[in-house]
C-alpha cells in the first residue's frame, strides 16, 4: 500500500515502491483509477483518468498489478464505453446523468447470459493455441461473435463446455498450460491496450473499402486494411466524412472512437445508427458498431487511452476474421493529451510543444492497422481512419505533417470548399491514394475494365481546368477559346454532378459502386461529345447553353444506387442531345464530295 | 481543517502563493487570505503536496506581506448557492451579489466546475429556435441545446446582433420568448455591460435574467471563474427547474487571455501564440455545458460572443472555439463599412445543427435546399465581383451582370434588415426566394424541380 505525495493536474506523485511502468493503480478515498508513467526509487508519477480535485496528500494509493487492460467478449456491439472502456450507460444507471468519479463498473454485463456454440471440431485432449476459436455466440443477428483462446495460452484442452447459456463469470472450459498450470477459459478475456494483439502473418491488403462516396471510393481508394486521415480545419467536414464511413461502409465492424470531440456528434451516432439499415446486411447498424467516447469535456489522461482501446478492439474483431473499421475523431485531441502530460512532466517540447517521441507514438499506433491471416487461419483486417484537426487548417502543423508520412491515403478537406457547401470538402488536389493500382485491380474485375482510365480522365481534366481558372481570375473567361471553356465547362459538371455528394440527401448520401462508375462514365461521355462539336467548330457558347448540361448535375440526387436502369437510359441517350448540334456542324459528306477536285 | 489559519506563505508572485507545510490539503480546493489591511481575498489550491502548495489568488497578489498574511484552507471546491432567487440577480465573477442586495442563501451549493456530462444522457438538439435574423434563420439556424458563437472583431455590433438574438429568440408556435437568460461578462467595459442591461430592461425580460459580471478592471483570474459560475446557475434553472435557458458570454477572448496570464504564471509549457497546450479541453470544459438532457425538459443553449484578434479567425481562440462549438456565425467588417446590419459574413459562418433542426417537420421542405442554393449562390457571385474588380463590369457578361445584382440584393435585403425586424422564418424563406428568382431557374441546381415550379418566379421555371 502506498500514498500520494503530491496532485499537479492529472498527475500525482505516489509512494508506491515496486510497482512498474504501466500498472494501473487506484488513488485516494474516491477509489481514481490511472496508471504510472514513471518511476524514481520509491515513488512513481500516475497519470489519473479522472478528475483529481479533491484528492489530499497523505492519502492512500495501491497498485493494481495489470496494466490497462480491455474485456473483450459478447457485449461489444452496440455498447457505448468511455476512454477506459466503462461502459456509458450503465455508468448512467449508476450514477445518472453526469459521470461522477470513482464508478466501478464491468467493462462488459456480468448478469446477462449468452447461447454459446462450441466449435465442433474442438475435442478435448487436443492442443489449443492463443487465437484458436472455441466456439461462436450469435452476438446479434448479423454477428457471430467467435470465442477465442486469448492470445499467448497454449495447451492441452481440459474440457470445454456443451452448447448452452452461460454468463461472463462462468467458465466454458479448462486448459492445461505447457507448465502443468490449470487455466480456467471464458466467454471473454482481457488484453493490455498498448499491446497490439498478435496474429500469424500479415497479408496484402486486396479489396478496396467501399464508402459509397464517390471522391473517396472513385478518386482517393482506400484498401481493408488501410490506413487513412482526414486532415482539415474545423466545419470542413471531417466527422460528416466519417460517420457516412461509419454509415455506409462495407466492412463487418466499425468502431466509431471520439476522442476529445463533442458530446452531441456521439449522441447524433446512438440515436441514427440504431434507425440505419446497413446497406450490406439490411440489419441495424447498431448491430455491427461499437463507440469509443471521451468527449472533449472529459479528463483528457483516457483520452489519451481511449485510442488505444479503439483499436484493442478493432483488433479482437479482426482475431474473429472480420473487416473492422476503426474510425477516430480526432487524433489531434489525442496528440494534445500526449503534449499535456509531457509538459507536465516537463519533457523538452520539441515542435508546438510536443514532445519529440510524438512521431513515433503516431507511427506505432498506425501500425496496428493492416490485413492479416489470424491464428485461426481466417483473414481479418482493420482499417483506420483518423481525423486531424490542425490549428489554424495549416497542414504544415506537427501532427498533420507526421501523419501525412504515416498514412497512403489523405483526404484532405479544404475549407474553401466548405465554405462555399461544396461537400464532401475533399480538396482534388491536395489529396491522395497510394492504393489506386490495387483497387483498379477490383474495379476491372468487379464493375468495368475502364475505371482506371476514367478516373484518370477526370482528374486530368480538374487539374485541367484548375489551370485554366486561374487564367480567368487574371483576364476573364473571354480570352479562353472555345476547347478550354469547354474544359472548364466539363470540370464543373464533374465538380457538382459527381464530386458534390451530401450526406442528407436520401437518394445520393450512398452510391454504389456502379452507380459510381455509371456517372462518372456518363459525364466523361458528355464531355467528349462536346468537345468533338467544338473541334468542328461549335462554339463552347452553344454547347453551355444545352440543357443536358443542368439535368445531368440532377442524376445523382435523382436515381438512388437500386435504379441504374432508369439512370442508364438517360446515359443512353446524351447522344441525343448532341445531335441537333452535330447535324449543324458536320458538313454533309456530299458537299465534302463536290469540294474535293 | 475550515477553522484554521496559517501563516506560512513562502512566496507570492503574480497571481500565485506558495505556502509551506500545511498537510493534506486537498487539490482544488477554495482558500480564503487575508492580508495585512484585513481584506479578504479568495484563491484556489492548484498543486498540493505536504511541503507545499500551490495557491491561486483570484485577486491577485500585490501588497501581499507575506508576514502577514493568513490563510484559510476552505476544503472545498468554489461553490455557489443556488435558489430560485437568482433570477433578475446581478454577481460579481465569482458568484457574490454586485447589485447590493443580499448574498443567496441556500443549503443548495454547487461546485462551479460541473461535472462532465454522459453522452450517453445527453439529447440531441432538433428543435429550431427562430432568431427573427435572416442570416442566422435561413442559413445558419439556431437549434434549441445548440452552442453557436459570435465571431467579431473590434467595433463590430455582436452586442447588437446578441441583445437582438435574446430579445427575439423563440420556438415557432409559441408567441412570446420562452427563454430565461444567463448572462455572463468577462472582461467587457462598463458601456457593454450598461447596453446588454438596459437592453434587457426594454424588452422587459430583466426579472428572468441572471447575470455574471467580471469587468474589464476588474480581477483577470476572477474571469476563470465567471464562466462556470454563470454555466452552474444555467445548469440549475435548465435541469432542475425545467427552464429553456440562453446564455449569451462575452468575450471568450478576454477569459483565453486570462488563462493565459495564469498559465505562464504557473510556467505551464506554451503552445500556439503563448496559450497553453490544454486551452482545448478548459474551453471545452465551459462549452460542453450547453446541451439537451434526456427525459429533462429544460436546455441550455449558448451564444458566446468573442472577438477575433486582428479579425484573424485562423488564430488560437476563435479556432479552438470552432473546434468544440456547433458551428459559428461571422462578423464581418466589409459589409459593416458598407453599412450592413447585421454584418453577418454568411460564407464561413455554419450551423451544424441546422441539417437536423430545418426542414418538413420543423419549418419548411424546401428550407435545407434553399439554405443550400444561397450559400453556393452567392459563392459563386463573389467569384464573379472578384473578376468584375480585375476586368471591369463592362467586360461581364448578361449571366455574370445578373449573378452581380443577385449578390448586392442579397447581402442588402436577405442578410440586412432593421435592429427591430422579427422575421418569420416564412418570411425569410419567402425573401429568399424573391432574391434567388433573379438568377435563372437552370442554374439553381441544390433545389428541387419541384421546388422550383413552386416557389421560383423566373419565367424559366
Ligand atoms: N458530406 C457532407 N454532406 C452534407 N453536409 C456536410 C458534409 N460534410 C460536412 N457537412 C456540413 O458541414 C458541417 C460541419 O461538418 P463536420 O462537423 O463534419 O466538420 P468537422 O471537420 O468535423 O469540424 P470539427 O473539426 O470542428 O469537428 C456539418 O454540420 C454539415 O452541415
Ligand atoms: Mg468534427
Amino acid at each position: 500500500m502506498g500514498a500520494i505525495l503530491e496532485i499537479n493536474g492529472p498527475l500525482v506523485k505516489l509512494e508506491l515502491p515496486q510497482t512498474v511502468i504501466g500498472e494501473q493503480v487506484r488513488v485516494g478515498r474516491m477509489g481514481l483509477v490511472g496508471e504510472v508513467i514513471g518511476r524514481d526509487g520509491d515513488t512513481a508519477l500516475a497519470q489519473l483518468y479522472e478528475d483529481t480535485a479533491g484528492l489530499r496528500p497523505g492519502e492512500e494509493a495501491e497498485g493494481l498489478g495489470w496494466p490497462l487492460s480491455v474485456e473483450l467478449g459478447p457485449g461489444l456491439l452496440g455498447a457505448i464505453f468511455d476512454g477506459v472502456q466503462r461502459p456509458l450507460q450503465a455508468v448512467r444507471e449508476q450514477s445518472g446523468d453526469r459521470i461522477a468519479r470513482g464508478v466501478a463498473v464491468p467493462s462488459l454485463p456480468r448478469d446477462k447470459a449468452w447461447h454459446f456454440v462450441p466449435d465442433p471440431t474442438r475435442q478435448a485432449g487436443g492442443m489449443l493455441t492463443g487465437g484458436d476459436v472455441l466456439g461462436s455466440v450469435q452476438e446479434t443477428e448479423s454477428i457471430l461473435h467467435r470465442i477465442l483462446t486469448p492470445p499467448l495460452i497454449q495447451g492441452e484442452l481440459l474440457e470445454l463446455a456443451p452448447e448452452g447459456d452461460y454468463t461472463l463469470d462462468e467458465a466454458i472450459g479448462r486448459v492445461k498450460l505447457a507448465d502443468g498450470r490449470i487455466e480456467k477459459l471464458h466467454l471473454f478475456h482481457r488484453w493490455p491496450v498498448r499491446t497490439p494483439r498478435p496474429f500469424k502473418q500479415r497479408d496484402h491488403a486486396v479489396a478496396p473499402l467501399i464508402t459509397g462516396q464517390r471522391i473517396l471510393d472513385t478518386f482517393y481508394p482506400l484498401l481493408k486494411g488501410g490506413k487513412a486521415a482526414i486532415p482539415g480545419p474545423f466545419g470542413a467536414g471531417k466527422t460528416m466524412l466519417q460517420q457516412q464511413i461509419a454509415r455506409w461502409c462495407n466492412a463487418e465492424i466499425v468502431i466509431y472512437v471520439g476522442c476529445g470531440e463533442r458530446g452531441n456528434e456521439l449522441t447524433d451516432v446512438l440515436e441514427f445508427m440504431p434507425e440505419l439499415k446497413d446497406p450490406h446486411t439490411g440489419r441495424p447498424l447498431m448491430e455491427r458498431t461499437l463507440l469509443v467516447a471521451n468527449t472533449s469535456n472529459m479528463p483528457v489522461v483516457a483520452r489519451e487511452a481511449s485510442i488505444y482501446v479503439g483499436i484493442t478492439l478493432a483488433e479482437y474483431f479482426r482475431d474473429q476474421g472480420y473487416d473492422v473499421v476503426m474510425v477516430a475523431d480526432s487524433t489531434s485531441r489525442w496528440a494534445e493529451a500526449l503534449r499535456e502530460v509531457a509538459g507536465r512532466l516537463g519533457q523538452m517540447p520539441v515542435e508546438e510543444g510536443y514532445p519529440a517521441y510524438l512521431g513515433s507514438r503516431l507511427a506505432a499506433f498506425y501500425e496496428r492497422a493492416g490485413r492479416v491471416e489470424t491464428f485461426a487461419g481466417d483473414h481479418g483486417s482493420v482499417t483506420l481512419i483518423g481525423a486531424v484537426s490542425p490549428p489554424g487548417g495549416d497542414f504544415s502543423e506537427p501532427v498533420t505533417s507526421h501523419t501525412k508520412e504515416i498514412i497512403q491515403t489523405f483526404w484532405a478537406l479544404s475549407k474553401e470548399l466548405a465554405d462555399a457547401r461544396h461537400y464532401p470538402a475533399v480538396d482534388w488536389l491536395e489529396s491522395f491514394s497510394g492504393y489506386v493500382k490495387s483497387a483498379a485491380k477490383w474495379w476491372a474485375e468487379t464493375v468495368d475494365p475502364n475505371w482506371e482510365s476514367a478516373r484518370a480522365e477526370a482528374l486530368d481534366l480538374l487539374a485541367a481546368s484548375e489551370e485554366l481558372q486561374r487564367i480567368v481570375n487574371l483576364v476573364g473567361v473571354e480570352a479562353l477559346s472555345s476547347e478550354q471553356r469547354w474544359t472548364l465547362e466539363a470540370a464543373g459538371l464533374i465538380k457538382e454532378g459527381l464530386l458534390q455528394q451530401s450526406a442528407t440527401d436520401d437518394v445520393d448520401s450512398f452510391a454504389s459502386p456502379e452507380k459510381q462508375y455509371a456517372l462518372l462514365a456518363a459525364l466523361l461521355d458528355i464531355y467528349r461529345h462536346g468537345m468533338r462539336l467544338v473541334k468542328l467548330g461549335a462554339p463552347a457558347r452553344r454547347l453551355i447553353q444545352l440543357p443536358l448540361l443542368a439535368q445531368a448535375r440532377r442524376w445523382k440526387s435523382q436515381h438512388g444506387s437500386d435504379d441504374l436502369a432508369a439512370l442508364k437510359a438517360k446515359i443512353a441517350a446524351i447522344p441525343d442531345s448532341f445531335e441537333p448540334l452535330i447535324q449543324e456542324y458536320t458538313v454533309p459528306l456530299s458537299t465534302l464530295r463536290e469540294a474535293t477536285p | 481543517m475550515k477553522n484554521i489559519e496559517f501563516r506560512t506563505a513562502t512566496s507570492a508572485q503574480g497571481g500565485l502563493v506558495v505556502m509551506g507545510g500545511v498537510p493534506g490539503v486537498a487539490a482544488g480546493s477554495r482558500v480564503q487570505l487575508r492580508d495585512h489591511a484585513g481584506r479578504i481575498r479568495s484563491g484556489l489550491v492548484i498543486r498540493a503536496a505536504d511541503d507545499a502548495v500551490l495557491v491561486e489568488v483570484f485577486e491577485g497578489t500585490d501588497e501581499l506581506d507575506l508576514e502577514r498574511t493568513w490563510v484559510r484552507f476552505l476544503d472545498e471546491p468554489f461553490k455557489l448557492p443556488v435558489s430560485r432567487d437568482i433570477m433578475g440577480r446581478i454577481f460579481n465573477g465569482s458568484g457574490l451579489p454586485r447589485d447590493g442586495r443580499p448574498p443567496i442563501v441556500s443549503a443548495d451549493r454547487r461546485d462551479v466546475n460541473g461535472e462532465p456530462l454522459n453522452p450517453a444522457a445527453r439529447a440531441y438538439p432538433r428543435e429550431f429556435i427562430q432568431t427573427g435574423i435572416s442570416a442566422i434563420d435561413g442559413m445558419n439556424s439556431l437549434t434549441r441545446g445548440q452552442k453557436l458563437p459570435i465571431f467579431s472583431g473590434g467595433g463590430l455590433p455582436h452586442n447588437r446582433v446578441a441583445a437582438q438574438i435574446v430579445r427575439q429568440a423563440k420556438l415557432l408556435g409559441e408567441e412570446a420568448a420562452e427563454f430565461v437568460v444567463v448572462f455572463a461578462a468577462f472582461g467587457a467595459s462598463h458601456a457593454d455591460a450598461r447596453f446588454f442591461q438596459e437592453s434587457f430592461e426594454e424588452s422587459g425580460v430583466l426579472n428572468k435574467v441572471v447575470m455574471f459580471l467580471n469587468l474589464a478592471d476588474e480581477p483577470v483570474i476572477e474571469r476563470l471563474l465567471t464562466p462556470r459560475a454563470a454555466l452552474t446557475a444555467a445548469e440549475y434553472l435548465a435541469f432542475d427547474l425545467d427552464y429553456h435557458v440562453l446564455v449569451v458570454m462575452t468575450d471568450m477572448t478576454a477569459y483565453a487571455e486570462a488563462l493565459r496570464e495564469v498559465a505562464v504564471l504557473r510556467g505551464d509549457v506554451p503552445a500556439r501564440k503563448g496559450y497553453p497546450g490544454y486551452l482545448y479541453s478548459d474551453l471545452a470544459e465551459i462549452y460542453e455545458r450547453a446541451g439537451r438532457i434526456k427525459n429533462r425538459r429544460g436546455s441550455i443553449t449558448m451564444i458566446p460572443v468573442l472577438s477575433m484578434p486582428s479579425d484573424d479567425i485562423t488564430h488560437p481562440i476563435p479556432d479552438l472555439t470552432g473546434y468544440i462549438t456547433e458551428g459559428q456565425i461571422v462578423l464581418g467588417r466589409e459589409l459593416a463599412n458598407q453599412g450592413v446590419y447585421p454584418p453577418v459574413t454568411v460564407l464561413p459562418s455554419l450551423s451544424r445543427l441546422m441539417k437536423d433542426g430545418v426542414g418538413k417537420n420543423f419549418t419548411r421542405e424546401d428550407h435545407p435546399h434553399v439554405a443550400s442554393q444561397l450559400f453556393a449562390s452567392y459563392a459563386k457571385a463573389l467569384e464573379v465581383r472578384g473578376l468584375a474588380a480585375i476586368i471591369g463590369a463592362e467586360e461581364l457578361s448578361d449571366a455574370d451582370r445578373r449573378t452581380l445584382e443577385f449578390a448586392d440584393a442579397f447581402e442588402r435585403r436577405f442578410i440586412g434588415q432593421g435592429e427591430d425586424e422579427d422575421r418569420s422564418i416564412h418570411e425569410t424563406l419567402n425573401l429568399a426566394w424573391d432574391l434567388l428568382s433573379m438568377l435563372p431557374a437552370e442554374s439553381l441546381i441544390r433545389v428541387s424541380e419541384d421546388e422550383l415550379a413552386k416557389y421560383h418566379k423566373g419565367a424559366e421555371a
